[in-house]
């Protein structure tokens, strides 16, 4: 009794959602598979939720999911050794309904996305490993083969939502193993925080949530960034650097992310907390040119899986929903039209993702990984001339001020020289064009 | 043969979390699985399934959310599954609960008579071990608790043969069908559901019974749910955990009578009376 299906969607984060739902609320037969104990029970972000993305697919998502706080206030900390230099923007126009992003605890959010996803219709069965991809005298995947007695199961179509490492993928020969250059390795842990001391901490009402961005010697010269938000009752701090540059230096993240919850500057923002929860994931951030195909007779990638990350921006989620839903309209529209799920036909994917801001953006940014891993100082040189620049100008101490800018100015020639500011000013440029 | 498992879902104590400010337990969050005593029962069941045949029908008693409980139930092979839900059960203490999961058993032995009911020695949650016992008594069952290993069943017979943990030693006991049976850890390892099972299970359609449904009328509300639990819990609190360090006792001459003064001398300094105790019973 081998069962048929529209498609199969393996994997229960963002992207396999979103394929899933989207699937089924077409009335499609779909069958979700994740090795989890349930949808979230393996899955690791920040996290931040972009509303637009989800809105997309479940127009009234406020009404019943766990959210933690809306986003008020975004802080931007250039950070040297015991110090930071920093940008806040706070707005109350991000007080106002609809919101556009939240914190969210993913284990409790993504159960509630599985549960929407079983509600449209899906079959999801968790605890189950897909181990291989079925194929046909003509190469094509006919379906997955399962790690349980019994478990040889057919679709006309398998959209591989199996995340960043995904080994289904490897195996398939989609495409050769993760470059770590290509990825970052992000630990984080959650402190929890009585409500009262948290919203005081950080200026905020009952729903108001911070974001800080940290960037500059808390990565001790490796290409990364860290991270503080804020939930309900509890802060996320956490830190991710390339793979390449961990090995390389011979780092560990958890003793980095030790250095970096005693930086002076972020010491005090979680003093008092108590840590709940460690946690460490693989962040596929190789940008534009280290996408896969992420088509092929009878298959689709969508999410982590496919290297759909901005890193710069820190977005990841909503690229995860969007590809997950634009490959499941790719199916639900050439199954209405009576085509075959051949590389050709499933080619409409890759287009209509070219279109939209996922391509867009991932495009903009293309040379910016390259950039980053050869000029490493922007994450140290910089970092530690801004923070003195600021220091020398606000030291006041009987110097003039036009002195005190020509030292600045001198201190920034001898560290990277006329010509070398002017190169760097052109390689960030280009990083960000 | 027709067995009934008594299930519960239980917040997975292994990562459990206390509040650190009302130090009531945290259970956003932490996942929910089947009392790891209930799965050894089940798996016993399905192992006398297999043997001779007949129908496993497994229950709980709980909120919705104690569906994922019965569905997984299923998976492992489970022929069916009643969620037995209802406002009116919420707040139950182990008197509570016995008298709706017995009503409850009751009901399904209209339509197809129950020869075993299996539950765990206890739920890792309440620690009680009361349940099973509640059950047994209500129905008139044989009742075998502790069991280690079912040496056999004899349904032509109607007889079943156990092994129970006693204490110093081991029972071999036998007695007469129906009866309950509350099951030990580590006799046997929960098998791993096959596909065409885990399908099954996320078809199933559950039967949801509620007070009505599972028998208990009108005048019986007062015994079950918060109104028929005598048990009140008056405060809940977290245990301070003691940091006391062992102390090591060495005596340089390494003379056993010298050793044994020194402890004693260390014993009376901390426990004066035990001291006063002994002077008294010398004289």
């Amino acid at each position: 009794m081998n069962e048929k299906f529209d498609a199969i969607v393996v994997g229960a984060g963002p992207s396999g959602n979103a394929a899933a739902l989207t699937l089924a609320k077409a009335g499609m037969k779909v069958l979700q598979l994740e090795r989890g104990e349930y949808a979230g029970s393996k899955n690791v972000q920040g996290a931040i939720l972009y509303a637009d993305a989800l809105e997309k697919m479940i127009p009234d998502f406020r009404d019943d999911a766990p959210l933690e706080r809306h986003i008020i206030e975004q802080r931007m900390w250039v950070l040297d050794d015991d110090s930071f230099v920093g940008t806040h923007y706070r707005s109350e126009g991000f007080n106002k309904e609809p919101f556009n992003r939240y914190t969210i605890i993913r284990a409790q959010f993504d159960k509630w996305f599985s549960a929407k996803v079983q509600a449209a219709g899906a079959l999801v069965i968790c605890e189950t490993t897909v181990t291989d991809l079925l194929r046909d005298e003509g190469n094509r995947v006919v379906g997955v083969q399962v790690d349980r007695e019994g478990g040889t199961i057919y679709a006309d179509v398998v959209i591989l939502a199996d995340g960043v490492n995904s080994l289904l993928a490897k195996k398939a020969d989609f495409h050769p193993e993760l470059e770590p250059k290509n990825v970052a390795l992000a630990v984080k842990e959650i402190h929890f925080m009585p409500q009262e001391i948290l919203q005081e901490r950080f200026n905020i009402g009952e729903e108001e949530g911070v974001v800080i961005e940290l960037f500059g010697k808390i990565t001790q010269g490796m290409m990364g960034t860290g991270f503080l938000y804020t939930n309900k009752e509890s802060i996320a701090v956490g830190v991710g650097c390339m793979l390449s540059d961990f090995k390389d230096q011979k780092t560990t993240p958890y003793a980095l992310l030790e250095e970096m919850k005693n930086h002076p500057s972020i010491k005090p923002l979680l003093a008092g907390g108590e840590m709940k929860e460690y946690t460490a994931h693989l962040i596929p951030e190789g940008g534009y040119k280290a996408i896969p195909k992420i088509y092929g007779d009878g298959w689709m990638i969508v999410g982590d899986s496919g290297m759909f990350v901005n890193a710069v921006h820190r977005e990841g989620s909503n690229l995860a929903m969007t590809t997950g839903r634009i490959a499941a309209e790719t199916v639900i529209d050439l199954i209405k039209e009576g085509k075959a799920m051949t590389a050709a036909n499933l080619a409409v994917y890759r287009s209509r993702l070219d279109d939209s801001f996922v391509m867009k953006d991932l495009k903009k940014y293309r040379e910016m990984p390259e950039i980053f891993h050869s000029n490493r100082q922007f994450f140290t040189t910089y970092p530690e001339l801004v923070n003195r620049s600021a220091h020398t100008m606000l030291h006041v101490d009987g110097v003039d001020k036009k002195t005190k800018e020509r030292e600045i100015f001198s201190s920034f020639r001898e560290k990277r020289s006329l010509f070398g500011l002017m190169g760097d000013a052109y390689k960030l440029w280009r990083a960000f064009r | 043969m027709h067995i009934v498992v008594c299930i519960k879902q239980v917040p997975d104590s292994a990562q459990i979390r206390v509040h650190p400010v009302t130090n009531t337990i945290m259970r956003q969050g932490v996942p929910a699985i089947i009392n790891p005593y209930d799965l050894f029962a089940l798996e016993e069941a399905l192992c006398l399934k297999d043997k001779h045949g007949g129908t496993v029908t497994v229950i709980t008693m709980g909120p919705p959310q104690a569906e994922a409980a019965l569905r997984k139930a299923l998976s492992f092979g489970a022929d069916d599954a009643i969620l037995i839900t209802d406002r009116a059960f919420a707040g139950a203490d182990t008197l509570a609960t016995s008298f709706a999961l017995a009503s409850a058993i009751r009901q399904i032995q209209k339509n197809m008579p129950v020869d075993m009911v299996f539950t765990g020695k206890q739920t890792i949650d309440g620690d009680t071990a009361q349940v099973g016992p509640g059950v047994a008594k209500r129905l008139d069952m044989q009742l075998l608790t502790y069991v280690s290993k079912i040496v056999a069943v004899k349904p032509e017979a109607s007889e079943i043969v156990v092994e129970r943990r006693a204490e110093g030693g081991v029972q071999l006991l036998k007695t007469s069908l129906p009866c309950l049976v509350t099951v030990l850890e580590g006799n046997n390892q929960m098998r791993f559901a096959n596909m065409p099972n885990m399908f099954r299970a996320a078809r199933h359609p559950l039967k949801l019974w509620n007070r009505e449904e599972a028998g208990i009328a009108d005048d019986d509300i007062v015994k079950i749910g918060l109104k028929g639990s005598p048990t009140v819990v008056s405060k809940v609190f977290a245990p301070t955990p003691k940091s006391e360090r062992a102390e090591m006792i060495e005596v340089e001459s390494g003379d056993p009578k010298d050793m044994a003064v020194t402890v004693l001398s260390k014993m009376f300094t901390r426990f004066p009376a035990v001291e006063k105790e002994i002077a008294k019973r010398a004289r």
